[in-house]
């Protein structure tokens, strides 16, 4: 897969539902259409959650990664205001 | 706007909420609401507006808290006996949230204050319990063009309307004079069940977080009844009255009136 740039990255590491989503939620919000956000995570539920929960609200879910034993990588691109 | 860590938590429910989010919070956070009455449904209404997070919230009643209220008007309680109840429900309010600014205003509105009282909000919430404060403050909302959210109580029925002027109907459009003195009991001679402004007092607070939030469709040109006992509820159109003395084009009524003689005060 291609490599894409994100315009916007949050680390949320160490947060916990529904704080993963209200992070990415408000990030999402600040940031234009068409413009990519990419997310660290460490909650293995919110790794799940989190896209389906932005498929729900309209955005695209781009790429989903295990990083490593404990870390995910969630990448969404914004469709929806 | 930027949230602190403990609004996050507080708010996180309705910021994951599609319909509110982070710029819903911010609107909510930037309202101004004032209610008229700090008793049975005016306790319920700031209570929710206050945990919303509404930005200013102004309580507007002139009485002191009685033991008789506290079957219903949940903002008080023994130890605010005696104190104004505006008062009282500020110090409840204020430890819920203290994000909201609340402005006691311990006063009785009256025909020469109303309109001074109302212009810094957005909207108006009516939670009296007499037909002179209702008519005075659907004429004040009219002619300012304030949008009311109205409710009303008694025995085991209760009922809500948004009225946005130059939109939808006014009070007047559905009653377009108050009734005699003494025709309808008030509150205090045919009593109320405890939990009624409850459910009322919920329902305006609705009306007033999307009126807030611009979402779904308030309760213009319908009247909300609620019945306690049959556990219904029912809705009735009011279309707006072209001849109405207030809100039509040519009103007939241009100036504020206070109902007074005959009425009882009594809250």
């Amino acid at each position: 897969m291609e490599r894409i740039i994100a315009d916007k990255k949050i680390d949320i590491r160490g947060l916990v539902c529904p704080y993963t989503f209200v992070k990415a939620k408000l990030a999402i919000e600040s940031m234009e259409i068409g413009q990519v956000l990419e997310i660290l995570l460490d909650y293995e539920e919110a790794s799940r959650s989190i896209p389906k929960s932005m498929e729900d609200h309209g955005q695209k879910v781009l790429h989903v990664e295990k990083m490593s034993d404990t870390d995910w990588l969630l990448v969404i691109r914004k469709e929806k205001d | 706007m930027e949230f602190t860590d403990d609004q996050l938590q507080r708010y996180s429910r309705h910021i994951i909420l599609p319909e509110v989010g982070g710029k819903g919070q911010a609107k909510i956070a930037h309202a101004k609401v004032v209610i008229i009455g700090a008793g049975g449904l005016g306790c319920p209404v700031g209570y929710y507006l206050t945990a919303a997070g509404v930005g200013t919230l102004a309580l507007i009643d002139n009485d002191i808290v009685e033991m008789s209220n506290l079957q219903r008007q949940i903002a008080h309680n023994i130890h605010t006996i005696g104190m104004p109840k505006v008062e009282s429900a500020q110090k409840t309010f204020t430890a819920l949230n203290p994000d909201v600014r609340i402005v006691p205003l311990r006063v009785r509105i009256s025909k020469d204050n109303i309109l001074n009282l109302i212009k810094d909000y957005d909207i108006v919430v009516d939670g009296s319990d007499n037909f002179p404060t209702r008519y005075l403050v659907n004429d004040a909302c009219v002619m300012a063009g304030k949008p009311l959210v109205s409710g009303a109580i008694l025995r085991f029925e209760g009922q809500v309307t948004t009225i946005i002027p130059g939109r939808g109907h006014c009070y007047r459009c559905l009653f377009e004079e108050p009734p005699p003195p003494g025709l309808v009991p008030s509150c205090q001679e045919a009593g109320v069940l405890g939990v009624l402004p409850g459910v009322i007092g919920g329902l305006q607070a609705t009306e007033v977080l999307k009126l807030i939030l611009g979402k779904g469709e308030p309760l213009m040109g319908e009247l909300l009844m609620y019945n306690a006992l049959n556990s219904s509820f029912r809705k009735v159109r009011v279309p707006r009255n072209p001849a109405c003395p207030v809100c039509s084009d040519s009103p007939t009524i241009t100036e504020l009136i206070d109902y007074n003689e005959g009425y009882c005060n009594l809250r």
